[in-house]
């Protein structure tokens, strides 16, 4: 069992395709704090390449990327 | 100056030079895709590329001339949603209305898959500081005035768009 990752906003992107999961994650992000955590849920099966794209490019940290029920989960955390 | 000062963020300079429905895609993707990364983008808006700057956007797309484009039905069960129909080119030039119904084809099951609208797209750059730069030339060329875009795009020729793709880290043409 890993840690529990407590989020501070919840980003719910199922359903959408490229490029809608990284843009808007990246405008929740933009409303939240430095050091705040962002859930993001997507089904786009291209998600878990492009968020660590985008979290590398970014500079915001991908804590945790899972699947759950088919769904893909990701802990982003604003630097 | 992107390249002089080490801590600028990345630019994006990308030319959209086609008007229609699929072919608007790419650019509108990889500008908001660049811009949700924080890089800096500009897109030039030349020839046909230029129609995706009016207020009111009205791409279509032609399976004529796109013989690789997989003709598929947006209602359905799953199994006959994914057929890819074949077309004949005889069918596709002859039936007057075909190109209409390509298009509204082609809308639903982008919508069905969840893929954003072009002008979803396009509010999206907006709000994400693209800039967008439509062709003096083509303007002239083809009868446009300023008024029939959007505001929030600037008018600009060649040297405009290269002085900015000069310090760009990636360039493309599409």
């Amino acid at each position: 069992m890993t840690d529990v990752i407590k989020e501070d906003q919840v980003l719910d992107c199922s359903g959408m395709l490229c490029p809608m999961p990284v843009v808007k994650a990246s405008k929740a992000m933009k409303e939240m704090q430095a050091g705040q955590i962002l859930k993001m849920i997507a089904t786009d099966p291209g998600a878990p390449p492009d968020m660590e794209a985008w979290s590398r490019q970014t500079g915001n940290e991908l804590l945790r990327s899972m699947t759950e029920n088919g769904k893909f989960i990701f802990y982003l955390k604003k630097k | 100056m992107s390249k002089s000062d080490p801590n600028a963020p990345k630019r994006l300079a990308l030319i959209a030079s086609k008007g229609t429905l699929d072919w608007a895609y790419p650019p509108f993707i990889l500008a908001t895709a660049a811009g949700a990364m924080g890089w800096e983008v500009g897109v030039f808006f030349t020839f046909y590329g230029l129609t995706l700057l009016k207020p009111d956007l009205s791409a279509s797309v032609s399976p004529l001339g796109n013989p690789a484009m997989p003709m598929k039905m947006p209602f359905g069960p799953e199994g006959f949603q994914n057929i890819a129909w074949p077309m004949p080119n005889l069918l596709m030039a002859n039936v007057p209305g075909f190109e209409a119904l390509a298009t509204t084809l082609m809308k639903q099951t982008f919508k069905n898959k969840g893929v954003a609208s072009i002008e979803e797209l396009r509010d999206m750059a907006v709000e994400l500081d693209v800039r967008m730069i439509g062709c003096q030339m083509t303007m002239d060329v083809f009868g446009f005035k300023r008024e029939d875009f959007i505001k929030e795009c600037e008018i600009g020729g060649a040297a405009t768009f290269l002085e900015y793709a000069a310090d760009a880290d990636v360039q493309l043409f599409i």
